[in-house]
């Protein structure tokens, strides 16, 4: 490129930047004009106005906080109210040395550090007007305390605020859930409109569930106030609209019942209303008073719960899962039925043990001697292991699983409740999947007599209970009570199962029951109906196969759990429930009493109403 | 040798300036800076309730970016130019980072974790962007034609697309400004610059249909503030209040009451220009804006003064950026424009944006002192 050209082009390129910059610069001057037009407008010619809005008057937005739904039960029994409550509160503008008067509060009312250090990492978030409160619950003498001193705390106030009340208190806890503080995490995650004024929000349970339904939305009202911020006149004002009430299907004495039946065991109780799916009962034990949570509970009393030996912050009937034992037979039994490899009158000798062709292992029944010749129906209502493995083993696997499907198993129901856990009912597929295994057929086995790798939740077994009394149509469980009555025969598509068959199993059912050698025969006494029902026992821990013969030895040490489903009246059942009793030994001792009173209440209620 | 610097350009100046220019800062801009950083001090003072800590914590902050900015005008541009597509592509890696593994904060992805300190890539993209269209440009015929402009845009687009995802609504604008500032000094013809800007405004109801409710809403409310009256409208109405109760000459220092007693949450960072009009009044506003406006001028002339295509486009595009800040903050906070979240060049309580703007004009003072021997 000659030189000149390259010069050339360089002064050309000056040229047409320079005029760039004149562009560039006369545009600043422009924007720079309509910023000093608009600082002209506003402080010149609006000045006076904006002066007298400033000066005199102020007008303050407040927040007008809305009321949380009610929860009742399903007969109008609340469950979770608002009551008032004194509580104290910090204004940070009116309150001269925030840090200073903490310190002198701390002294004064004994709070805990940690109390003080969660209220300054509240105050961020905050508007420097808004009044923040300290403590959400003073008794009586704290207010005293504090009132004859308030003069020497300006900015600190006795204000007098709706907190959530749970009249039940541990009865409900898991089910009803609790309120607490907003932590950092759930404020992201809020819509900070919606919950500015309000403190707490649903955690657990119900509340957490149906948060956006209980949680209303908030008003507000400008306030005119004077220099000193004392209010003069509300200007504007929309009031907040209340959360909806809610009515659960769930009856609280009932609950109650359940509750008191439980003596010094853990475990969990599900009832269900057959014909709606309506959740009568849900209960996991032992609960915990929900009621220090909403007005702040402290750590010590949180860890103190939170490591306790019977982890009563655990709901067992929605996330505890557990091996359903024999509760399990009577759909082994069905699915043999169904697919004809068995009638309900076919023999099969049970010595005490059963073996797989060409291996030496003996899968052990509970009763070491074993039962002798029995019948399908005395597999069931004597609880025989070896006639289940033997069915176990003829339907194998694949059909297993499928049959059981279609009770629910391995599945969320789909409750109204966050946090359900789905159980597992192993496949072929499951087991390559979790545990990089090939099936082997002495699993098909023990997950005929439910151990192994099957686990329920005690809403689940309830669920499949109440499917099994409904003649094989699934019930969805739910916690909501619907004005609408939920139709099982119209929402819910048929089942192929032979009417015949579920006859037959539910007669062996009422056996386990109503006859001398049925495994919860003491259950007969002093009822007026007809119970169906299945005892099990599930190994808490996974045994060796070699070590079968120490089962004995773990149930008398009462390390496994008893369980107990049933149904009533058995001839047109109207409730299903699945109990489990933590180490409660054998179900028909610990288990079944508990389903007989929840059986027993409901139906003398139903029957007076 | 081209890269050494010429003494004898100093000689008819102060012992001073000519020491200043030795550690290669200029001096008037250097003024002007402090400057505003008094002010800053200033009003945070009053803003902050009269908390010492709150003033230290920001001369700290003043300190290390002004360390920033005596460093970056120790390289030489040419080695800025060596580098600017390396630092483009690190600066959009650690874009993607933050996407991916970036920490939330108020609901928008902008911070990244490196354990020892959190750093915000979308403003080191401030920087990065106008180098690589500098350089860019630089590299090939100016003015630029249709080819040049598309692959520039795309320069240009990627990092805001990926910093408007954030959201980072703000920021966005101000990358996208300062590339087309880069555009405009390269000299780019009137008819491209006009088709283009047809094309975006037909684009506007597309990138509206994108958009985060709350940017939405955020847009709404500006176009009609008293349909937040909880929210953000009242952050517009009470700015409005304070700056216009003012007046001519303002409360004086301290003595803003609608500041102090009433509902910006944000007086100290994005809000602080309100408190300022409200304390020294339209005057006070006026002597601000005239600073902005000086430094703005220097900046430009030492755009005008570089020596070469890219030192040019550089100083011009930081020098135009440096004042849509402004603009974009002011415009704001006096109900002219969106809030869109951008704080006031120097004046605002904070650390990130001051670092990155002192290393803008730490670049322009590089470039200013490292003049080279050239034949006229």
């Amino acid at each position: 490129m000659p030189q000149h050209f390259a010069l050339q082009n360089i002064y050309s390129e000056n040229r047409l930047f320079l005029s760039r910059i004149v562009v560039i610069f006369s545009l600043i001057l422009l924007l720079l004009t309509a910023l000093i037009v608009r600082l002209v407008y506003l402080q010149i010619s609006g000045h006076e106005y904006y002066s007298t809005q400033a000066n005199n008057n102020r007008i303050k937005v407040s927040t007008l906080p809305p009321t949380r739904g009610i929860i009742y039960d399903r007969y109008g029994k609340i469950l979770a109210e608002n009551i008032p409550a004194y509580s104290l509160e910090l204004t940070p503008e009116l309150t001269p040395d925030i840090d200073e008067t903490l310190t002198r509060l701390k002294r004064l009312l004994n709070l805990t550090e940690e109390r003080v250090n969660q209220f300054k990492q509240q105050l961020p978030r905050h508007r420097s007007f808004d009044s923040i409160p300290l403590l959400m619950k003073m008794d009586d003498a704290t207010v005293a305390r504090f009132a004859v001193m308030q003069h020497e705390y300006p900015g600190v106030d006795i204000h007098a605020r709706l907190i959530r009340h749970y009249p039940y208190g541990k009865i409900g806890a898991h089910l009803v859930g609790y309120v607490g503080r907003i932590n950092e995490k759930e404020l992201k995650a809020l819509s900070e409109t919606d919950y500015k004024g309000t403190h707490t929000l649903g955690k657990t349970g119900i509340e957490k569930t149906y948060e956006s339904e209980l949680h209303g939305s908030p008003g507000h009202a400008e306030i005119e106030t004077n220099a000193q911020l004392r209010p003069i006149k509300t200007l504007k004002s929309e009031p907040p609209t209340a959360g909806k009430d809610l009515q659960l299907s769930v009856d609280i004495e009932l609950q109650r019942i359940a509750s008191h039946a439980f003596k010094n065991h853990s475990g969990a109780v599900v009832a269900i209303e057959i014909a709606t799916g309506d959740i009568l009962t849900m209960l996991s034990y032992p609960g915990f008073d929900p009621n220090p949570f909403s007005s702040g509970i402290s750590t010590t009393a949180y860890n103190a719960l939170q490591h306790s030996d019977q982890k009563p912050l655990f709901d067992r009937a929605l996330r505890g899962q557990y091996p359903p034992g024999s509760t399990l037979k009577p759909f082994i039994g069905l699915a043999g039925l169904q697919f004809g490899l068995t009638q309900i009158n076919t023999t099969l000798f049970c010595p005490g043990y059963y073996q797989l062709p060409n291996v030496s292992h003996r899968y052990r029944d509970w009763k070491t001697w074993g039962h002798g010749l029995v019948t399908l129906n005395d597999a069931i209502v004597q609880s025989c292991d070896v006639y289940f493995y033997d069915l176990a083993r003829t339907l194998g696997i694949d059909r297993i699983h499928q049959f059981l499907g279609q009770f629910g198993f391995g599945q969320k129901t789909g409750i109204d409740l966050i946090g359900e856990k789905s159980g597992t009912l192993p496949s072929r597929a499951w087991k390559r999947q979790h545990k990089k295994l090939p099936w082997y057929p002495g699993e098909t086995l023990i997950t005929g007599i439910g151990q192994g790798f099957m686990q329920t939740t005690p809403l689940q077994l309830a669920v499949a209970t109440a499917t099994l009394a409904n003649q094989g149509i699934l019930v969805k469980p739910h916690l909501l009570k619907q004005d609408t009555p939920f139709n099982n025969n119209s929402t819910n598509p048929k089942t192929d199962l032979n009417p015949t068959y579920i006859r037959d199993i539910i007669n062996s059912m009422i056996n386990v029951v109503h006859t001398p050698k049925g495994t919860a025969y003491k259950l007969s006494k002093n009822i007026a109906f007809k119970i169906a029902g299945k005892t099990g026992t599930a190994q808490v821990f996974t045994v060796k196969q070699k070590e079968k013969y120490d089962a004995k030895k773990l149930t008398s040490k009462l390390l496994d759990h008893a369980l107990f489903i049933a149904f009533a009246p058995a001839k047109s059942p109207k409730i299903a429930v699945a109990v489990i009793v933590e180490n409660g030994g054998h179900g028909g001792t610990t288990a079944a009493p508990i389903a007989k009173k929840i059986i027993t209440a409901y139906l003398n209620k139903n029957a007076a109403l | 040798m081209i890269n050494e610097t010429r003494p004898e350009q100093f000689e008819n100046h102060s012992p001073a300036t000519r020491f200043l220019s030795r550690i290669h800062l200029d001096s008037l801009l250097l003024a002007g800076l402090l400057l505003l950083s008094l002010l800053s001090l200033l009003i945070l003072y009053s803003t902050s309730g009269q908390h010492i800590d709150t003033l230290l914590r920001q001369a700290t902050r003043i300190a290390i970016a002004f360390s920033a900015m005596l460093l970056i005008a120790q390289i030489h541009p040419n080695h800025i130019k060596r580098y600017a597509i390396n630092l483009y592509l690190i600066g959009i890696a650690l874009l993607l980072a933050v996407l991916f593994f970036g920490e939330i904060g108020k609901g928008a992805q902008r911070w990244l974790d490196l354990g020892f300190f959190r750093f915000q890539p979308s403003e080191m993209i401030k920087i990065t962007t106008p180098i690589a269209i500098a350089w860019y440009f630089s590299e090939h015929s100016i003015p630029p034609r249709w080819k040049e402009f598309f692959i520039a845009s795309l320069l240009v687009a990627i990092p805001t697309i990926l910093i408007a995802k954030q959201p980072d609504l703000g920021t966005a604008i101000l990358i996208a400004s300062s590339g087309a500032a880069v555009f405009f000094f390269a000299g780019i013809s009137w008819r491209i610059i006009l088709s283009s800007c047809s094309v975006l405004i037909a684009l506007l109801p597309v990138l509206w249909h994108f958009m985060h409710d709350y940017q939405r809403a955020r847009v709404l409310t500006f176009l009609n503030p008293e349909s937040d009256p909880l929210g953000k409208g009242y952050h517009i109405i009470q700015s409005k209040i304070a700056i216009g109760s003012g007046g001519l000459y303002g409360k004086g220092w301290l003595a803003s009451t609608q500041a102090k007693l009433d509902f910006l949450p944000e007086r100290s960072t994005d809000f602080i220009f309100a408190v300022f009009a409200e304390e020294f009044g339209l005057w006070g506003c006026l002597c601000l804006l005239f600073l902005y406006l000086l430094i703005t001028l220097r900046a430009l002339y030492i755009a005008v003064e570089a020596q070469d295509t890219f030192s040019r486009l550089l100083a011009g595009s930081l020098s135009f950026t440096f004042f849509v800040y402004v603009f974009v903050n002011i415009g704001m906070v006096i109900g002219l424009l969106p809030v869109v979240g951008v704080p006031l060049p120097l004046i605002s309580y904070g650390g990130t944006s001051m670092v990155t703007l002192l290393i803008g004009f730490g670049i322009l003072m590089s470039i200013h002192t490292h003049k080279s021997l050239l034949p006229h």
